[in-house]
């Protein structure tokens, strides 16, 4: 059965990492992904932006199996917040899906905290999956680095950006994502003056660190080159029992903490 | 004077210039008051073999036989102990004002990428050139012994039941309290999967001020950050919350640092609408090796396999394998570790029954802590763990299971009644 929320997924324009050309973005993909498995095709889907740029990229969205999404008009170079958080009020919505950094533009990634803070609802971040609603609460399995992950509940209405260890989109079909319909909602644009005294430019690659060796001698300088890794401070048990041992090693690892 | 620089050899070049040249005037005297040479009652030379030479700087006994550095060496050996040199003290005393650090500390130690952060705050002070402090904030347990070689001059750390885990609103609660008492001229975050970044966005938004993320090049004037997945730089004007990538600063290794405690008073926690329900077990073998937290892994010294895979399954491991246990069909190729397998990552490696080789060593450079057990005590993996056990393989990990069964058990019966609760 499903629940009866109203699940939100915000697109944007993602940007190929070889080609720079635009595409679907990844996370924002699997937040559309997440939608679907969760409401299915009463999924929302919106996007912020100019209404005159080439829709192609949203359609591929929409291609994913949804009739029609919505279109906030925004003028270039526009804060989207304050429309973006209007928007999602008036459509009481209950869960926001998004990606965790825009592709383009700054991916500060400091969109789903703004609209948080602005709608006053709590935010997780990088989250896997959400498990169960039930109640107003959801269920939800943060991802963790070194592929862990953490159980958390959440009070809804609340914001959520993925992680790319949520499931990958499903393939998207380019016809019915031609045929989707795309309702253009004009809104009012604030434009966003901080960014305007910027100096923008192509990354330049970044220096590598090299390993310093700190020695005052030519003998240590000798050492520092020449010298296998010697631990040196280990400790060594050879007395005991094979029990005795494998007390020891055990102590360690609960005291790193990696046996729960 | 001389007495408070014993490593230092003082050289009198004139005095090893007259030992030298035996035909000088003086060279009689000179070698006499050296002691180095004496003459037998026939006019032979005579050495004392116990007098001359000098431990040089690795502890070896030199004999000088050219006699180059005869002037006034002897007598001042040189001694191999290399004393460990104290750092100079750098202190802070009534700071105007404070850059704050909040470090990710991942395990309960500083990461290389918090150490650098600390290091860009004390760079951005320089360049201030004011007396300011640089303070971490530290959440839950810390097990870091070395805060003042880190750059640390001030500590607030929040250890209370409230910040374990995972406890975004508590520890935001925190931060903004920090900010209000100490009014920080910089909040420095690590721009990481840790949650550096995610507290950092936090407080951005909850006072207002306009983060940079992606920071990697920052004065006190301008940074440079990273947009559009890492293809664009935007240099901008630094603000006062800044997220930082790796290698951003030089971590402090010249000083040491104080390190005093700052307390926070007592202050309103906003209630919480995310509740941390722990960490969930997650099949350690879909975990890919490079990422893995926990490691057993074997090589040739492991006889029973079945023992083996259930050793690791007991512990909540991930498995990995030496070469030769891999050529030898025993464990499939993309759990081989070391220079022609995986570079692995893990924070605790257990290698049982591997000798070390340098190919295998290679692979576990980053791991934090290694543990042996081999029945070799002199073999390279026991000089490089951290903890070595010298015994059978089978026997160890026999008991080492039966432990971890043990402590299985124990949690379950702690757990049943709840678990009961959960189902209703
Ligand atoms: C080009 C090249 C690339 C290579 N790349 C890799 C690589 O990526 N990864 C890799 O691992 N190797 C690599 N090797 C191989 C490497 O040189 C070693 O041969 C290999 O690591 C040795 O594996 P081992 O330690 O398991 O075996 P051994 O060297 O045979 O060591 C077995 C150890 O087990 C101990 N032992 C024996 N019986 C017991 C027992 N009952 N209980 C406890 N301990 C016991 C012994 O004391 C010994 O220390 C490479 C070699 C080459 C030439």
């Amino acid at each position: 059965m499903l629940p009866d929320v109203k699940v939100f997924s915000l697109l944007s324009i993602g940007r190929h990492p070889q080609s720079g050309r635009a595409r679907r973005a990844e996370q924002d993909a699997r937040a559309v992904e997440l939608g679907l498995t969760l409401v299915g095709r009463d999924l929302n889907l919106v996007h912020a932006g100019s209404a005159q740029q080439d829709d192609s990229v949203l359609r591929q969205y929409a291609g994913m199996g949804l009739p029609a999404l919505t279109l906030l008009e925004q003028e270039e170079n526009a804060d989207i917040l304050p429309s973006l958080a209007k928007f999602l009020q008036n459509n009481q919505a209950g869960i926001v899906l998004m990606g965790v950094r825009a592709e383009s533009g700054e991916s500060s990634g400091m969109l789903p905290y703004l609209l948080a803070e602005k709608l006053g609802w709590p935010i997780v971040s990088r989250i896997a999956d959400i498990v169960d609603i039930k109640e107003g609460v959801a269920d939800v399995l943060l991802a963790l680095p070194r592929g862990q992950r953490r159980a958390v509940q959440v009070a809804l209405p609340f914001i959520a950006t993925l992680d790319n260890a949520a499931s990958a989109p499903r393939q998207t079909a380019y016809g019915s994502g031609l045929r989707a319909k795309i309702e253009v909602v004009s809104s009012e644009s604030t434009v966003d003056d901080l960014t305007l005294n910027w100096q923008v430019s192509p990354a330049k690659p970044r220096p590598k660190r090299m390993k310093v060796v700190k020695a005052k001698t030519a003998a240590d300088r000798f050492k520092a080159a020449t010298a296998k890794l010697a631990g040196g401070g280990g400790q060594v048990l050879k007395e005991g029992t094979p029990a005795e041992k494998a007390q020891a090693i055990f102590d360690l690892l609960l005291e790193e903490k990696v046996i729960r | 004077m001389t007495d408070s620089f014993p490593q230092i050899l003082r050289r009198d070049p004139r005095a090893e210039w007259i030992a030298r040249n035996r035909l000088h005037p003086l060279h009689d005297s000179v070698m006499a008051a050296n002691g180095a040479e004496v003459r037998g009652p026939s006019g032979l030379l005579r050495k004392n073999p116990h007098v001359i030479g000098f431990i040089g700087p690795n502890g070896i006994k030199r004999i000088d036989r050219a006699n180059t550095s005869s002037g006034l060496m002897a007598g001042k050996k040189r001694s191999s102990t290399t004393q460990d040199v104290e750092l100079p003290l750098h202190q802070v005393i009534d700071p105007t004002g404070y850059i704050v650090v909040v470090p990710d500390m991942v395990g309960g130690r500083l990461t290389t990428h918090d150490k650098d952060i600390l290091g860009l705050g004390h760079s951005l002070i320089k360049e201030y050139a004011d007396n300011m402090a640089v303070v971490a904030v530290c959440f839950g347990e810390s097990k870091e012994t070395q805060f003042e070689l880190a750059g640390v001059d001030r500590l607030i750390h929040l250890s209370s039941a409230e910040y374990e885990g995972f406890s975004p609103e508590a520890r935001l609660a925190a931060l903004q309290h920090i900010h209000q008492i100490y009014q920080p001229k910089h909040w420095l975050f690590p721009d990481s999967i840790n949650g550096g970044t995610d507290l950092a966005s936090r407080l951005s938004a909850r006072i207002g001020e306009r983060a940079a993320a992606q920071a990697w090049q920052v004065s006190i004037a301008q940074t440079v950050c990273r947009g559009a997945s890492a293809s664009l730089d935007i240099k901008r004007e630094t603000p006062r919350i800044l997220m930082l990538l790796e290698e951003c600063g030089n971590a402090i290794n010249e000083t040491r640092h104080e390190v005093l405690p700052l307390t926070l008073d007592r202050f309103e926690m906003t209630d919480t609408r995310i509740e941390d329900n722990g960490l969930v077990d997650v099949d350690p073998n879909a975990v890919p090796l490079a990422e893995a937290e926990f490691i057993l892994s074997a090589g040739n010294g492991i006889h029973n396999w079945e023992q083996f895979h259930a050793c690791a399954k007991a512990l909540g491991a991930t498995e990995g394998a030496s070469r030769v246990a891999v050529d030898d069909g025993f464990m499939p190729r993309a759990r081989q570790v070391g220079a022609s397998g995986t570079w692995v990552t893990a924070q605790v490696y257990l290698a049982v029954g591997i000798s070390g080789a340098i190919q295998h060593m290679q692979g576990i450079g980053q791991c934090d802590k290694v543990i042996a057990i081999n029945t070799d005590a002199g073999c390279d993996m026991v000089k490089r763990a951290d903890l070595a056990v010298i015994g059978d393989s089978e026997e160890v990990l026999q008991a080492l299971m039966a432990l971890a069964n043990e402590r299985k058990g124990v949690l379950l019966d702690d757990a049943l009644p709840k678990e009961e609760n959960h189902v209703a």
